[in-house]
């Protein structure tokens, strides 16, 4: 089943086509790369799709619907997260604060009931904090829970970044170089985390350049170049495609 | 003496509570709005009118001139949201000055600089508050409601979101949240509060004109905050009763009142500068460790 896709997907900064007529699907379940050289217009799908950029042309659908156009904060409760290659975490609340935020917490937010601390009010806040203890612990975070985010290191920071996108309970997890900058224990921590999302039952589009974890994880790659899909397919067909290999694989990562 | 005691903690009070709104859209949602005696002006002239031309019953008259602050806090959020904050912050400028120009000008409403005289005094059931001492209690009872209020949704999930949106907007609407949406509350409720501190003064002075709630004020209030600590909720009200409490003492000791009305905006710029150099965070504000 058809999870995400794109139909000629163009964006054009005044001039500058930074992505071209980009087609993608990406099917239930499935864990999604989305590799390319630097600048290749990566980043700016993400954007895309996940209603951060406006569209200059094409389609976007999530679920069978058209979501281009919308909101970011629709598309989200649509049930698309995303992280960002360089982490946006809310530096002066704590790690639990920075995942708890990202709850759907409909009686919190209103102004009568946060006034009156009615029951069901605090019900919801003690299951949210239940659940983002959970989520904490899925990445492994769960002693820094009261740590400042932004005392935190790199990887970890990136961590947090994650439990918050899972937090938001989606269907579909946009991560935005997951693996960039860390060691090769946190790479392979993340490497992990993913397998376990996918076990989930989570689909997963992922950019990266480590092209060990791309090969180790990926059902499907989408290669992208100067904004262009210059292939696409499994790992195995993508290793040995000349294009690619010219674009992007000669160089070590 | 014990009259002037009560004086300065009615006018203390008065600019706690402004202090206290205006953190509560700078200090948490940070919103840098520099339009707060515009709130302060519109609650106090609509407070004034209502009971002049119209003698509703004072809960009402005050519901009522906190909703007409509140809808210009709407006015003015809704088309500045989408700026950039340095442009934001000159929209709120311009608000501010358009206010006050308002005040100034439409002579068949708020008759100018003449100002609003004979506001009556506030009766509440029957019980007037017509001296000092009660209305003293009365300006403290909306200090500690207002701090009841902010501090309640300070502490929900509404307050640590509007605390994510001050960290990065960006990241916010990446986790669902509508920005736009809680930037506007954050703004409505900011001015509704400031409006009580408006109508509060107008009746204590019995006597309100534009000179009061010129655009400067915005930075006095501004002042109090960053000098007592944003994001906190002691702060606000620590800098609002250091920075009544300055001039209202250099008036005390016997200095002119010529000299005291220019002292202040010195002693104002010197506990800024003091407070940025030495203390960053405020006098009770937190540094993050």
């Amino acid at each position: 089943m058809i999870l995400l896709e794109t139909k000629g997907l163009c964006k054009n900064f005044g001039g500058i086509l930074a992505v071209r007529e980009f087609s993608l699907k990406v099917k239930r379940g499935t864990v999604t790369a989305l590799i390319g050289p630097n600048g290749a217009g990566k980043t700016t799908v993400f954007n895309l799709i996940t209603g951060h950029l406006p569209i200059t042309r094409g389609e976007i659908f999530f679920r069978g619907e058209r979501i281009d156009g919308l909101p970011p904060h629709r598309i989200v409760r649509s049930g698309i997260a995303r992280t960002f290659q360089l982490v946006r975490i809310f530096p002066r609340l704590t790690v639990l604060e920075n995942v708890m935020v990202a709850l759907r917490t409909p009686r919190g937010e209103s102004l009568w009931e946060s006034l009156v601390k009615t029951r069901r009010l605090r019900e919801e806040a003690l299951e949210n904090h239940k659940k983002t203890l959970e989520y904490l612990v899925q990445v492994g975070l769960l002693e820094n829970k009261s740590q400042y985010a932004q005392n935190l290191g790199f990887g970890q920071q990136k961590l947090v970044e994650i439990a918050r996108a899972m937090a938001t309970e989606p269907e579909l997890l946009l991560l935005d170089e997951p693996t960039a900058g860390l060691s090769q224990d946190m790479t392979t921590s993340i490497q992990n985390l993913i397998h376990g999302l996918k076990k989930q039952g989570k689909t997963i589009l992922f950019i990266e350049h480590d092209m060990r974890v791309v090969m180790g994880i990926s059902d499907w790659i989408y290669v992208l170049n100067y904004g262009e899909k210059i292939a696409e397919g499994p790992p195995e067909e993508i290793k040995k495609n000349q294009r690619v290999i010219q674009a992007y694989l000669g160089s070590e990562s | 003496m014990a009259n002037f005691i009560l004086h300065v903690i009615i006018m203390m009070g008065i600019y706690a509570i402004l202090s206290l709104s205006l953190n509560f859209m700078l200090g948490y949602a940070g919103i840098i709005s520099i339009c707060h005696s515009a709130f302060f002006g519109i609650g106090a002239y609509a407070g004034a009118l209502i009971s002049l031309k119209l003698g509703l019953p004072f809960v009402i008259e005050m519901f009522l001139a906190c909703s007409i602050a509140g809808l210009c806090g709407l006015i003015i959020a809704a088309p500045t949201l989408r700026l950039d904050e340095d442009y934001m912050s000159l929209a709120t400028y311009a608000f501010g000055v358009i206010v006050y120009t308002v005040l100034s000008n439409w002579h068949s409403l708020t008759r100018g600089p003449l100002g609003l005289p004979g506001i009556p005094r506030i009766e509440i059931f029957s019980l007037a508050f017509d001296q000092l001492w009660s209305y003293a209690c009365l300006v403290l009872f909306f200090v500690a409601l207002t701090i009841a209020c902010l501090a309640s949704w300070i502490r929900s999930p509404l307050g640590k979101l509007l605390m994510a949106i001050r960290e990065d907007q960006v990241a916010v609407s990446a986790i669902g949240k509508n920005v736009a949406f809680f930037k506007i509350l954050a703004t409505v409720i900011s001015s509704f509060f400031a409006g009580i501190a408006g109508v509060l003064l107008a009746h204590y002075l019995t006597f309100i004109d534009p000179s009061t709630f010129v655009i400067q004020e915005s930075f006095i209030i501004l002042g109090m905050v960053v000098f007592g600590g944003m994001g906190t909720i002691a702060g606000p009200v620590a800098g609002a009763i250091t920075m009544v409490f300055i001039p209202e003492a250099l008036r005390f000791i016997g200095l002119p009142s010529f000299y005291a009305a220019h002292l202040r905006q010195v002693m104002f710029s010197l506990l800024i500068i003091m407070i940025l150099l030495k203390r960053p965070q405020g006098l009770l504000g937190k540094k993050l460790e």
